[in-house]
């Protein structure tokens, strides 16, 4: 009786994981990606394996209890074993160990066979994506054949369905992670090293990632996003991306890059067009662009915009970017601006 | 009664005997003479109560970290504070409790016991080590009780520990700390072997020595072993904090994946110097209440060997994100598996003992049983991380938090609790109260579970670790919330059990020298043992020393008995050697470790007093080991003279 | 024997205290730049009484980092290099045109100088200029030895602030009887 109740939660625990852990965003199970199906596979093979085994062990042992039970005082020199029983179940833990060493081989093979195909994908021209981690915000740029063709972006990456997209890490400070589960596994950000990490998406949509190594304060919030398009979705995003936005005609929006050029913005934040140039913080080009401000932490509103520039500090404490006490009317100006910025 | 139960009790004649034994091996009381102790069973207490106080502070912080995480974009601690929480609690429960429960406070209490001696070897160094490690704990918990506590992860990866990234004395804190912990195991690590060689009971051949006592020498060669990488790495990222060394730095030719290389060689060793002993607990246990005596006692015994072995080959499995070449990830990957192999092997003996024994179900016994629900789960999530490819995808995330605690708590925790409602009765003589033993279990075990095992879900619904918070729009609030619960049931089950020690202080029922029926030496004698441990000194015909004693099993005759002689004996058979005098109380330990404490924190704050504080400690080292003669052959040598 | 331990100790605890703080949202003494601090060591007659350091950030280990980030990120490197000087003059030394005590620093840093120090007024946040300051300070070696960033993850161009030696700029807020020698 005694040992059923933990079969029983288990079972319980056990069919939360198998409905539970299967959907959602950034969720290792839901691949949408060749290279986290490969994985996702891989799972399921050893995780039936694994729970076979764990199944025949806990049944083992408590039928071993069960079974064996006694409420005999315990004070007596217990009889001595019967060797030739004993020499039985000798055969008994050999077959099982000999069990243990057949299925380890299979899950050896198959890390190693699956391991060797996530690799790399075979590709003659992926698209090229240099992250560089920073402490808490992605530096995104897509490498091109001509300098000038360069799209420099922040905290949210486009890629084409269907083609190969490597993406090498760097990082300007500390060990970040780059991981998004549902396209694949995670690739350190070493300061000093570079990785690549191959991923090729199956589907459209939209998932999100958050770097996976402790990397100070605002660890907690620094997520990304990755849109993955068709391809000509893609191509016109790169070419949008790439081009300069025009200056404000708006008289508002003309005052709102005035406050950007004379206030602390200009010395961090490049936007191309307006003479700001400074790279200490993400590229706000087109900032209008992008879904969610602060490494994924905030949906991109003019709310929260609002909120992040007078006083980031209270929302992501630590973060490197100051307050900045803006009069209402240079608030509202600046806002207007930056939602120019597609 | 066998001359060998009888070693237990005072008959009328022996009175006089076991008063001048008493009187020659007892430590003095007060105050100050607590400072003077060397007796084994003294020093193991302390090392009991302060880790288990370490595990109750340790607790605490965890609580605190569960009510921040308890719902989405909580405000309850900062993210300072909680970085710094995280941290504590993380090093408290590695270097704080875990290796010095299971294996240092265990192993100092038990194995000269079990062995069949009167002391471990090395009395002062056994003092010395618990007054370091002592000032290693105090030292972090000062840290974080002046807002210095480390923030860096119980790990400290360089760049983020080191010295452009961490500003003030944080992770200077953490460095040192791990350089006492780790020189207080180093020194229990070599009492331990020599004890075990050297001091067993004749008879004890090597085949014949207890699975626990096997357990903590195989632990003790893996401390030596794999700690000094750990205080390398640790002192290495000291010095580039300090004295502006670039062992990490990468643009002068340091390298931030040296340090976890070595930080993990020492780290994997780690997990098994604290679940080996785990095992030792448990094969000790299912020994006793299935009252017979361990099946493959040879087998389990090279499970652990192997165990120790291949653990120092699977480091890099920590390692697998950071874009090492595939082939040595692969390498990994194999050794990785490969342990399963000896853990299996343990575990299939085990489920042998059960099957052909006749269990009873006492609260020691209920948590040992509870190492197969909960550590096998933990182990078995394990093999999911020994494949890379799975590994990039659960790594550092709250599926290695789940595995780890399942391994942790199931081959650790669980097993402790174990051993202290077992070996309860022989440290204070009396039994601990076996219904709140039970609730404890139950609700600990529900607990526990309750906390860990929503978080294998978090961990592939994409929750990473380490993270403050999390955002409202994730579905991680719902499993942290259930997480958090289950920390009430622990609390509870922790509360009960301290309840059920003070309780049974008082009102426990008398333990008798073997309230168990148990095989192993230290139930030969009362409980608690006198302090000169054993009356007689017993001899051993098997294994499992009292079920295998002969009817007139021999003591030990022929040692002095006017002052601290020990029988050493040979490693191979338990022949006896020769006889050795052991030192008595003295104040040169806790000098020696005031003086290395002053060494070891003056360093964190300038290198200007390095040579000062050094030769402080070297002259407290010269008048520990100035040679002099043996204190009873001065006494006889006065006598003579006086004569 | 036991209250001075006590105060000691007690002392220790606090100096960690304000050393491992980490101020985010600090509020910043206000904006005007000071008046009354002088510049210059000779004065007629008597000097008068000691205005106080009004650097709150210069006790915080990581303000002081803080500022030396920033000290690289808005390129002052770019004319006073890593203390060396270049363009400006040098950062290292005790000579300081300007005065040496944080109030002047700041000046100088929103105010710009004659010959080539431009304003940062407006451009860089006040707290963000304190950090800055406590660095440029530190960079002589008056700052405590502990608050003092250590060595950087960079090449190695100069020795950490942590292992500078002090210098000796001039006092000038200090009445004649109260100079530290």
């Amino acid at each position: 009786m005694r040992r059923h109740g933990p079969f029983l939660t288990m079972a319980l625990y056990l069919g939360l994981l198998l409905l539970a852990g299967c959907h959602g965003n950034q969720a290792a199970l839901n691949s949408k990606g060749i290279q986290a199906a490969r994985i996702e596979r891989l799972w399921w093979l050893m995780f039936s394996i694994i729970l076979g085994v764990y199944v025949i062990v806990l049944a083992w042992a408590g039928t071993a209890v069960f079974r064996a039970r006694t409420h005999r005082s315990e004070n007596e020199i217990p009889p001595q074993v019967d060797p030739i029983a004993d020499q039985r179940m000798t055969r008994v833990v050999g077959v099982a160990i000999g069990a243990t060493v057949v299925l380890i081989f299979v899950m050896l093979t198959s890390s190693v066979v699956t391991g060797h195909a996530i690799a790399n994908l075979a590709s003659k021209n992926p698209v090229t994506i240099d992250v560089i981690g920073h402490q808490w915000w992605w530096e995104v740029h897509y490498e091109a054949t001509q300098a000038d063709q360069t799209v420099i972006t922040a905290n949210e990456i486009h890629i084409p369905v269907g083609q190969p997209v490597v993406i090498k890490t760097a990082s300007q400070d500390v060990i970040h992670s780059f991981w998004a589960p549902n396209l694949h596994g995670k690739r350190d950000l070493i300061p000093g090293y570079q990785n690549a990490l191959w991923i090729e998406a199956d589907e459209e949509g939209t998932f999100r990632g958050q770097c996976a190594e402790f990397c100070g304060h605002q660890h907690a919030h620094m997520g990304f996003f990755v849109v993955a398009e068709s391809p000509e979705k893609f191509q016109a995003w790169l070419a949008h991306q790439v081009s300069t936005p025009p200056p404000p005609s708006d008289p508002i929006a003309k005052h709102g890059e005035e406050v950007f050029l004379s206030h602390p913005c200009v010395m961090c934040h490049t936007i191309r067009g307006s003479g700001a140039g400074a790279k200490l913080g993400p590229d706000l080009t087109h900032i209008a662009s992008r879904m969610t401000i602060a490494a994924a932490t905030l949906p991109n509103t003019r709310g929260n915009l609002a909120g992040w520039i007078l006083d980031s500090q209270s929302i992501k404490p630590g973060n490197k970017m100051p307050p900045n006490p803006l009069k209402s009317d240079d608030l509202n100006a600046l806002l207007t601006y930056l939602e120019t910025l597609q | 009664m066998t001359p060998l139960e009888q070693s237990g009790t005072a008959t009328a004649v022996e009175t006089s005997r076991l008063e001048k034994l008493e009187r020659i091996w007892r430590d003095p009381s007060g105050f100050w003479g607590w400072f003077t102790h060397v007796n084994h069973r003294s020093i193991g207490k302390r090392y009991m109560v302060t880790a288990f106080a370490f595990f109750l502070a340790g607790g605490v912080l965890a609580a605190l970290m569960r009510i921040q995480l308890a719902r989405p974009e909580n405000h309850f601690l900062s993210p300072d504070l909680y970085n710094q929480i995280f941290t504590v609690h993380g090093s408290t429960m590695m270097f704080l409790f875990a290796v010095p429960m299971m294996f240092e406070a265990l192993a100092v209490y038990l194995v000269p016991l079990m062995v069949g001696n009167r002391n471990i070897c090395f009395p002062r160094l056994n003092a010395y080590s618990y007054y370091v490690y002592l000032v290693g704990g105090l030292l972090l918990y000062s840290g974080l009780f002046t807002n210095t506590g480390p923030d860096v992860g119980w790990f400290a990866y360089v760049p983020l520990s080191g010295p452009d990234f961490t500003p003030g004395k944080r992770a200077d804190i953490w460095a040192q700390m791990i350089t006492f912990t780790e020189l207080s195991a180093l020194a229990v690590a070599v009492e331990v072997v020599i004890t075990a060689f050297k001091m067993r009971a004749p008879g004890m051949s090597l085949n014949r020595i207890p699975i626990f006592v096997w357990g903590m020498v195989i632990v003790a060669f893996m401390v030596i072993f794999a700690m000094p990488a750990v205080m390398l790495s640790s002192t290495m990222l000291l010095m580039d904090r300090t004295v502006n060394t670039h062992f990490f730095n990468q643009a002068e030719g340091g390298d931030p994946i040296l340090y976890q290389h070595l930080f993990w060689f020492f780290g994997h060793p780690e997990v098994y110097i604290i679940f080996i002993p785990g095992t030792a607990i448990v094969s000790t246990i299912i020994s006793t209440f299935s009252r017979r005596r361990i099946f493959g006692y040879t087998a389990i015994l090279l499970a652990m060997v192997a165990t120790a072995f291949v653990g120092f080959g699977l480091w890099v499995h920590h390692m697998f994100a950071t874009g090492l070449p595939q082939m040595g990830q692969s390498f990994f990957t194999a050794a990785s598996l490969m342990v399963v192999i000896a853990t299996g092997t343990q575990v299939f003996c085990w489920l042998v003992t059960l099957w052909t024994g006749k269990v009873i179900l006492k609260p020691p016994m209920l948590f040992a049983l509870a190492f197969f629900f909960v550590f096998i789960m933990g182990g078995l999530t394990g093999v999911l991380m020994a494949s890379v490819p799975v590994d990039l995808q659960i790594h550092d995330t709250f599926f290695i938090v789940a595995h780890f605690h399942y391994v942790l708590i199931g081959g650790a925790v669980f097993p402790l609790f174990g051993a202290l409602y077992y070996w309860m009765p022989k440290i204070t003589g009396r039994l601990l109260n076996e219904a709140a033993g039970k609730w404890h279990f139950w609700l600990f075990f529900i607990g526990f579970n309750m906390t860990f095992f929503p978080m294998h879900i978090l961990g592939l619904r994409g929750m990473p670790r380490r993270v403050y918070t999390y955002p409202t729009s994730m579905p991680w609030g719902n499993l942290n919330f259930l997480a958090t619960l289950g920390v009430v049931l622990m609390t509870a089950a922790v509360l009960i059990f301290i309840a059920n020690f003070f309780w049974h202080l008082k009102r426990g029922e008398i333990a008798g020298n073997n309230p168990w029926g148990a095989s192993t030496l230290e139930w030969a004698t009362t409980s608690p043992p006198p302090v000169y441990n054993f009356a007689e000194l017993p001899t051993v015909n098997g294994r499992d020393a009292l079920w295998d004693a002969l009817p007139n099993q021999p003591i030990v005759e022929g040692l002095e008995e006017d002052c601290r002689q020990v029988l050493m004996t040979k490693v191979m058979d338990a022949d006896p050697d020769c006889r050795h005098e052991f030192p008595g109380p003295s104040p040169v330990p806790i000098l020696a470790a005031i003086a290395t404490s002053i060494f070891f924190i003056s360093t964190i704050f300038t290198a200007k007093l390095f040579f000062p504080t050094i030769i402080l400690v070297g002259i407290t080292l010269l008048i520990w080991y100035w040679p002099k003669r043996q204190p009873s052959l001065r006494r006889k040598e006065r006598e003579i003279w006086e004569q | 024997m036991s209250k001075r331990l006590l105060l000691a100790a007690a002392a220790l605890l606090l100096a960690g205290c304000a050393r491992e703080q980490r101020n985010f949202r600090e509020a910043t003494p206000s904006n005007a730049t000071g008046e009354g601090v002088q510049m210059s060591e000779i004065a007629p007659g008597h000097t008068a009484e000691r205005i106080p350091n009004a650097n709150p950030y210069e006790d915080s280990a990581y303000s002081v980092s803080e500022g030396k980030r920033l000290y690289e990120m808005y390129n002052c490197v770019g004319c006073h290099a890593h203390g060396g000087g270049g363009i400006g003059p040098p950062l290292l030394d005790a000579k300081w045109i300007y005065g040496s005590e944080p109030q002047n620093v700041f000046d100088t840093i929103v105010e710009g100088r004659p010959n080539g120090m431009p304003s940062f007024r407006g451009k860089i946040p006040e707290s963000q200029i304190w950090e800055i300051v406590a660095y440029v300070r530190s960079m002589s070696g008056q700052l405590p030895k502990d608050v003092s960033p250590g060595r950087e993850d960079h090449m190695y161009s100069k020795r950490p602030e942590a292992s500078t030696p002090k210098e000796h700029p001039p006092q000038t807020n200090v009445p004649e009887g109260q100079k530290q020698k």
